[in-house]
């Protein structure tokens, strides 16, 4: 997880980088607001971490020299990072400082965005999902998302919702029923919909929706799940379980959470980013484990933001 | 404990009190006698003169009662709020009388063997007990049928077009479909009667009428589509997408089944504007008075078609004939609209 990664692609989109300019960060944006530090750094140290495992070389995602622009505005610069198999990343950082966009470069969402350009890698498994030729929906079933606001799709009822994904990609299987219990169980809404399963998913609570939309991102068996801000619409118990759901799930998979709520980076991340915009692109000022960010960060930067100086 | 509970009466402290109605309801006879004051005292005669002096004596009551009850914030928004209830009132007046008049004079011919029986041998004149309009219905039916079938995929798949595939010339669809929805229908007509029937060399038939129509309902069904699929959050296409599904996957499977609705909608709305228009069957259908079951030749009737002859016979008989058929062209428009409604809700409820 270092944070000045060295290895810039070489690639068709070299041309762009060569004119990024790195700039000075400004402490301007500082406030004062007495934090919760110790707290913070308690929470990240006291919880079990899967950081035992090693990391197998060449599996996993891993961003390498990421750029990203809308129209002429820069908002991401060089942001290179890896999210290894059986972690948990959390990004956190101020609104507006690239966190969202960078994870949607990551299952190439961020194509969708009109204006949107790009520089750099993404590996799964050692090979760069921005390759020509490669099959764009195959990437997207290996990276799987979890928006900000419950997105259930309205016209399915709850078992639609969960099997949705398997339909969209055209993929068949025998035991579907089978599927549609271990994904919610695995996403801890089994108890809760298990009789309902023929409703449709709008009549679930908003806690309940987005457990829905993480049982219908598993469905499809990804490998690394996205999460942009997945609980900031969600009351404190709904978060709890997403929480929790999100331990049980990293031990098979690698997972990357969006979250400006500290408590929950330092309760379910193995890893932190800290992302930071000084009105310029968005860059990585900091990345390593999350007890290292909480309770030693080595920059200044880092530290006013986990203790609530600013942001 | 039950005492307390009875104590606490649900009430309804924003609602108008007995005194604040009273006033309003003085104010509503002051308006109402001042009018009839004025209009007998004043060179202001007829319902004309009296409608703008209601209009004008309700508006200066609501407010000066309001301005002495309160201020003048207080006033504007009296007089404002007049005024939108009179612009309602015009619009439901004006569509009540057009179905009381529709009622009146074509319910007394109605009967149900109207719909077993044709005018192949029953003149215009003769009572309305004899001959019926069954083949208007039939007309009017494949005309309509037709003209959905051809419409519907091509208006819908041009609201794809601009809203979900955003290619290239979206811009410039969707300009030429707005400039379409301005086209007079007569022009419609005169279009393919130039082309399909003068340059092809087709006779009069239902199909031509179906084709003139399409022309027609395209423009509508394209633009209500389109705006319909432009209110499906953009989540929702982004959560298909990111499951691995393609483009076309997406849209089929999440965004018109959560526009489904919306889309009858615009199928209803695109036969609204066609089912009535005349012009342009006049052009290419022909007209009939005998049943034709062959949509692809032949002259067909339609009910605009048997409303327009009728009226132009001008006998008492042929004039309560076309009534008859604007009272039966509603009544099953109405009947279609409530079934494609019925059929067409939304399923599953949305937060």
């Amino acid at each position: 997880m270092s944070n000045e990664n060295p290895t810039e692609s070489k690639g068709n989109r070299e041309e762009e980088m060569s004119q990024v300019t790195p700039k000075q960060a400004s402490g301007s944006k500082t406030t004062s607001s007495p934090g919760a530090t110790r707290s913070l750094s308690e929470v990240a140290a006291a919880r079990t971490t899967n950081l035992g495992k090693a990391p197998q070389p060449g599996s996993g995602l891993e961003a390498r020299g990421i750029h990203a622009w809308f129209g002429k505005n820069h908002v991401l610069e060089d942001i290179s990072m890896e999210f290894a198999t059986g972690t948990v990343t959390a990004l956190i950082g101020p609104s507006g400082c690239g966190k969202s966009t960078f994870i949607r470069t990551l299952n190439r969402m961020h194509e969708f965005i009109p204006t949107a350009a790009l520089a750099g890698q993404v590996l799964l498994d050692g090979k760069d999902v921005y390759e020509p030729g490669v099959d764009v929906t195959k990437i997207r079933l290996q990276v799987g998302m979890v928006f900000q606001k419950p997105n259930p799709f309205p016209s399915m009822t709850i078992r639609e919702n969960v099997l949705s994904g398997l339909k969209l990609s055209q993929i068949k299987i025998s035991n579907p029923d089978e599927l549609l219990e271990s994904c919610l169980r695995r996403a801890g809404l089994w108890n809760e919909v298990k009789d309902r399963l023929d409703e449709y998913g709008g009549s679930l609570s908003g806690g309940q929706q987005q457990r829905l939309c993480i049982a219908r991102s598993l469905a499809v068996n990804p490998q690394v799940l996205l999460m942009d801000e997945p609980c900031s619409a969600l009351d404190p118990g709904s978060t709890l379980r997403i929480e929790q759901t999100i331990r049980e799930l990293s031990d098979s998979m690698s997972i990357v959470i969006v979250t400006h709520n500290m408590q929950q980076a330092a309760r379910v991340s193995d890893y932190t980013g800290f992302l930071l915009s000084d009105g310029g692109p968005g860059r990585l000022i900091e990345s390593s484990t999350t007890v290292e960010i909480f309770t030693n960060p080595k920059e200044k930067r880092t530290e006013d933001y986990v203790s609530g100086r600013f942001g | 404990m039950s005492q307390a509970l009875l104590t606490a009466k649900p009430q309804y402290p924003w609602k108008l009190t007995p005194k604040d109605l009273l006033t309003d309801l003085a104010g509503a006879v002051f308006a109402l006698i001042s009018t009839l004051a004025i209009v007998g005292f004043s060179p202001l005669k007829g319902k004309l003169g009296f409608a703008l002096t209601l209009i004008v004596m309700s508006i200066l009551t609501a407010t000066v009662i309001s301005w002495v009850r309160r201020d003048r914030k207080a006033a504007i928004n009296s007089s404002t709020t007049v005024l939108v209830y009179i612009a309602a009132s015009f619009v439901i007046i004006a569509l009540a009388s057009v179905l009381y008049e529709i009622i009146r004079l074509g319910a007394p011919g109605f009967s149900l063997s109207i719909f077993t029986k044709d005018m192949s041998q029953t003149a215009s004149d003769m009572p309305l007990t004899e001959g019926g309009l069954l083949h208007a219905v039939i007309g009017t039916g494949y005309l309509v049928l037709f003209a959905a079938l051809f419409a519907t995929p091509i208006g819908i798949l041009t609201a794809l077009y601009i809203v979900e595939v955003k290619g290239r010339f979206a811009g410039t669809v969707r300009f030429f479909v707005q400039a379409m929805s301005g086209v007079p229908s007569i022009v419609a007509g005169l279009f393919i009667f130039a082309f399909w029937m003068i340059q092809l060399g087709n006779a009069y038939s239902g199909l031509a009428g179906c084709f003139a129509l399409t022309v027609l309902m395209i423009p509508t069904v394209a633009r209500t589509a389109e705006e319909v699929l432009k209110l499906i959050p953009q989540d929702l296409r982004e959560a298909g997408l990111a499951l691995g599904a393609t483009q076309w996957r997406t849209v089929a499977m999440v965004v018109i089944p959560a526009a489904r609705s919306g889309l009858i909608t615009a199928v209803i709305l695109g036969i609204a504007r066609v089912v009535g228009e005349t012009a342009p069957l006049l052009l290419t259908i022909g007209g009939a008075d005998a049943i034709n079951l062959n949509p692809t030749s032949g002259n067909m009737s339609a009910f605009p078609y048997y409303v327009w002859k009728n009226l132009l016979i001008g006998s008492e008989n042929a004039v309560s004939r076309a009534w008859l058929g604007v009272f039966v062209l509603m009544i099953l428009v109405l009947i279609f609209f409530a079934l494609a409604r019925y059929f067409g809700a939304a399923k599953g409820s949305r937060k």
